[in-house]
């Protein structure tokens, strides 16, 4: 924990490879980007920056219906994905409207994503017309998984080292601009990916684009969602669902001694702390999509405050000072210690007995919460707190929790418990399932150490605990 | 709040009636369904006396499984749409949801049941088969929700049950007596519809006596006694027989049917009692377009056995509450009701067992053109005294196996409001008569409880 600093407001303000922004959100590239109107209103809502919805020679034609989604036990789109294209208006207007909003936003970051076939002339000819416009910079849209990739373009690029190294060549030979490369997730290993951007002559990555997705299938009709006619195809696949995916991804590149770019995250960010993760394991800037097409461009309030106000707390004077600092802390499994150990801790006076972190351990874990039905009576003579939940109607005296006259009372076996916070998380209350360090005694030890130990002969095999 | 004015027209006194708990749209229903939290042992199904799995049903109405949502509901509890309707959720399975605690405001089960029966009921289901005929044939006396639920548990199982009851209509208080803007004459007899689906024999308006049961007895291989109680009990007081002074459960039977407009109902009507059938008839008082009303209770407030919640209904539809008023004549004057004559009471010790005494010379006049009388139902001694050695308690409650539902008379059985240590609630004697059909169904197959 950082003490508080109290000299002045934190100051979001960011230069992404020399792009400056007054704060790191930015819209990503997609519909709340396609045109002059949604990106002014942007602006005004306080957005820092936009990636303009992915620019071609010849607008596309597009399907309808073209969005999914994934809710989940009552909450709206957890996920969402679509099978839309690129931008579907021409060239000329996007270029017009692009100059228009930079000449009257020229503090705020704007920049224009492009994918047109792959040919040199092509690449040059886009490259140069757009940044006749005044934009501060081009995105190369690597990783659209769907339409343009059975065409030979997004994705179809971005999953192969050698044609983005080559394309990204041809877009520097004609960029004055920074080019920033975004970057797939459908590939095995993004490293490659980012690394072919770094040898092309990228001055900066974003990632991640959609992942392939299939949504569902209608169970009316059988028809896979979004239906086109009764048929569908797989699609891009984004929103709140994918961040740990993106998570991953944004540390794979920052981390890689070879690609050392800026990055612009992107991949489920709704909320402030999704934007302060994705900036502590390396990104400078973040991009936004879905959770602007669920809730509107308003949601940038939330974000600016929420990060100044993580900022102030933690005394971080810019997010400079806190990207990439929890980078380091992200390591391999060989490199954790095997001798710390946590155990479950439930603090009475808080659970409201619902269970649910008993079957969880019993069914799902390591056996080892205790249940204990207790009359109504013993329970509030041990539980003093549980008064407040007490109430009489009529001439009789109820208990909230209890029921058929008994509560059941969970204590977690400490001897047994293996310290998988499954409890922890699934129990509704805030802060009673605490995940306890206990000191077993033994000095740290890696699996690594272990492994070098072991092939040492100085040290036994751990066995099993007992009990499994 | 109800309207009230000198002649509410029958549209308006249809609108008093209308729905306390109007039914959830879908949308409603999968948003509320995500509250649950879908506990272990859950609380909930432990409070509901018929242990409906609550969580279960309500995770199958999130996953629009509505019909395998009515049919958990209905495995446990055949009135299950009724019981959504009508059950005090307050002290039971909401009472006893653990959202209580933090988010303060429980899971809306009773609205979630009544959704799925609801939603269920609209596609026609029938959830139920008889079983193969076993050949023994049961009588079941009262078609209240006690007998209707025994002879349903006992036609699954492939008994033959033949439901003598009384009354011209089924379902008992169910149908009859409970708050009509809680559950509709209609609604109720829907539900009995679909319980009688399963072919069991209803004879209407067949009122067993005594000579009749031991016939019964005789001719079948148990016989489950369901009668529920009587009328409230009467005040032996001066003036007592007027016709402007009704007793509860008539005054409130009217309402189910007859139309709004003809039930008898006075300007200024005064209920007596504290219970929650007496919070029924000034609810139903005010809402047929009385006045003022205003319920005497001889106790004081901590005293009322009603619902704190029904206190709090009371209230909000603009009924007064009169404590420590002692009834001791109905006054009348010229041929008709002019008030009721109360004595100040106060109560001397504490608790349950405090002592009730009376205010020297505090005797007033509540004025009133209409009174209607809601003590407690007294049991239908005449029946339970005409049976042999039928072993009853000092309430007058038929003493049974709590296990078995059986009587102190071979092959006699008892279930619901008319047995010993129930609950007075539909949900009670739904349960009763599942605990019952099972003893029944026991003795049949094993020859186990009867003696
Ligand atoms: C005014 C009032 C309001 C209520 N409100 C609620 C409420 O909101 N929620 C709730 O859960 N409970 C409520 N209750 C209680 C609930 O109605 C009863 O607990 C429940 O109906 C009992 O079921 P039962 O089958 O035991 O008896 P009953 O419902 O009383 O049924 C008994 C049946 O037996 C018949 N019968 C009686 N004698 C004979 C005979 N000799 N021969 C043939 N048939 C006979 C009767 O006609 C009747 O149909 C209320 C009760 C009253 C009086
Ligand atoms: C409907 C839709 C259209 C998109 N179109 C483009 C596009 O034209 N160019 C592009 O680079 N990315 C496109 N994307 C991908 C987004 O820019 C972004 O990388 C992805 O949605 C992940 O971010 P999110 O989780 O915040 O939505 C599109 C996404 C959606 C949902
Ligand atoms: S931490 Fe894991 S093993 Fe320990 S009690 Fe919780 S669920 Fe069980
Ligand atoms: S999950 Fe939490 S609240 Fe629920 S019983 Fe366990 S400790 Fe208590
Ligand atoms: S107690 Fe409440 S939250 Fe728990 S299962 Fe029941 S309804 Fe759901």
């Amino acid at each position: 924990m950082i003490a508080p600093k109290s000299n002045g407001q934190p100051n979001l303000a960011t230069d992404f490879c020399g792009i400056k922004s007054p704060n790191p959100f930015w819209l990503a590239s997609a519909p709340p980007t396609n045109s002059g109107y949604q990106i002014r209103r942007a602006f005004d809502a306080g957005w820092g920056g936009a990636v303009w919805k992915t620019l071609n020679h010849d607008p596309i034609v597009n399907v309808s219906s073209r969005y999914a989604a994934v809710d989940y036990d009552g909450r709206k789109i957890i996920g969402l994905n679509n099978i839309e294209l690129i931008t579907d208006r021409t060239l000329d207007v996007n270029l017009k409207e692009i100059a228009e909003v930079k000449r009257d936003y020229p503090d705020h970051a704007l920049i224009v994503s492009l994918m047109v076939e792959s040919k040199r002339e092509t690449w040059h000819d886009i490259v140069k017309q757009t940044q006749d416009t005044g934009a501060d910079g081009i995105e190369l849209n690597f990783g659209c998984p769907h339409g343009m990739s059975e065409r030979g373009m997004g994705a179809a690029v971005g999953q192969v080292p050698e044609y983005c190294c080559m394309i990204v060549e041809w877009v520097k030979e004609a960029a004055q601009i920074p080019v920033i490369v975004k970057l797939t997730p459908n590939i095995t290993d993004i490293r490659l990916a980012g690394r072919a951007a770094k040898k092309g002559g990228a001055d900066a990555v974003s990632l991640i684009n959609t992942i392939n997705s299939v949504m569902g299938i209608d169970l009316d009709t059988l028809a896979p969602k979004p239906a086109v006619r009764g048929k569908g195809s797989h699609g891009g696949y984004c929103g709140p669902a994918v961040k740990p995916i993106a998570l991953n991804m944004v540390s794979q590149i920052a981390t890689d001694p070879e690609i050392n770019l800026p990055i612009s995250g992107i991949g489920g960010i709704q909320a402030w702390q999704d934007a302060v993760e994705f900036m502590l394991l390396g990104s400078t800037s973040v991009q936004v999509c879905t959770a602007v097409m669920h809730y509107g461009f308003r949601i940038v309030e939330h974000l600016i405050s929420g990060m100044t106000n993580w900022m102030a707390e933690k005394g971080f004077q810019s997010t400079t000072d806190f990207i990439g600092k929890s980078s380091p802390l992200l390591t391999n499994w060989s490199d954790l210690d095997l001798s710390y150990k946590v155990v479950a801790q439930i603090e009475p006076e808080k659970c409201i007995n619902c269970g649910l972190c008993y079957i969880a351990c019993e069914d799902g874990c390591h056996q080892s919460i205790n249940i204990e039905s207790v009359t109504e009576k013993e329970f509030l003579k041990r539980t003093p707190s549980a008064k407040d939940r007490v109430f009489t109607s009529g001439n009789n005296q109820y208990t909230h929790g209890a029921g058929d006259g008994y509560v059941n009372i969970f204590t977690i076996n400490q001897d047994t418990c293996v310290g998988c916070n499954m409890c922890s998380l699934v129990c509704p209350v805030q802060g009673c399932i605490d995940m306890k360090e206990i000191d077993t005694g033994k000095p740290s030890m890696t699996w690594r150490q272990y492994q070098a130990l072991l092939a040492e002969g100085k040290i036994d095999p751990i066995q099993p605990p007992e009990h499994v | 709040m109800p309207t009230r004015n000198s002649k509410p027209t029958l549209k308006q006194l249809k609108q008093n009636f209308a729905d306390v708990h109007p039914p959830l749209t879908p949308d409603e229903a999968i948003t509320e369904s995500s509250r649950c939290l879908f506990c272990y042992d859950a609380p909930c199904t432990r409070a509901c006396p018929t242990h409906i799995d609550i969580p279960s049903f309500i995770r199958k109405i999130m996953h629009k499984d509505n019909v395998g949502s009515a049919g958990t509901i209905l495995d446990s509890n055949i009135f299950g749409g009724s019981c959504a309707r009508v059950c005090p959720t307050e002290v039971l399975c909401e009472g006893a949801c653990v959202d209580n605690t933090m988010l303060n405001a429980p899971v809306q089960i009773g609205k979630l049941q009544r959704f799925a029966c609801d939603t269920a009921h609209d596609q026609s289901f029938n959830f139920y088969q008889p079983g193969p005929d076993t050949g023994q044939h049961v009588a079941i006396i009262g078609a209240g929700p006690a007998g209707l639920t025994c002879a349903h548990e006992l036609r699954k199982k492939g008994h033959r049950a033949t439901v003598h009851e009384a009354r011209s209509v089924a379902g008992g208080l169910n149908t009859l007596g409970i708050a009509a803007y809680k559950i509709t004459t209609e609604f109720a007899l829907t539900e009995v519809d679909r319980i009688l689906h399963l072919g069991i024999d209803l004879k209407l308006k067949s009122r067993i006596d005594g000579a009749k049961l031991a016939k019964l007895l005789d001719s079948h291989d148990a016989v489950c006694l369901a009668v529920g109680l009587g009328n409230t009990a009467p005040l032996n007081i001066p003036g007592e027989d007027h016709k402007d002074v009704m007793e509860s459960l008539e005054f409130l039977f009217q309402t189910h049917t007859k139309p709004l407009n003809k039930c008898r109902i006075g300007k200024h009507v005064v209920v007596i009692g504290g219970g929650n059938t007496a919070i029924d008839a000034a609810n139903a008082a005010i809402r047929l377009g009385a006045e003022s009303v205003t319920i005497a209770y001889r106790r004081d407030k901590q005293s009322m056995p009603a619902f704190d919640h029904e206190y709090e209904f009371a209230l909000a539809s603009n009924v007064d509450f009169l404590f420590n008023a002692k009834p001791k004549r109905f006054m009348t004057k010229a041929g008709k009701v002019t008030g009721l004559r109360c004595t100040r009471t106060r109560l001397q010790g504490k608790g349950r067992n405090a002592k009730l005494v009376s205010v020297p010379n505090s005797d007033h006049t509540i004025p009133a053109d209409f009174i209607v009388k809601a003590l407690g139902q007294e049991p239908l001694l005449d029946l339970l005294k005409s049976v042999p050695k039928l072993k009853i308690n000092r309430k007058n409650r038929i003493v049974v196996d709590q296990t078995t539902g059986a009587t102190s008379v071979k092959n006699l059985f008892a279930a619901g409001d008319c047995q010993a240590d129930t609950m007075e609630e539909v949900v009670n004697a739904v349960q009763r008569g599942k605990i019952t059909a099972a003893g029944i169904h026991a003795m049949l197959t094993e020859g186990s409880p009867g003696r």
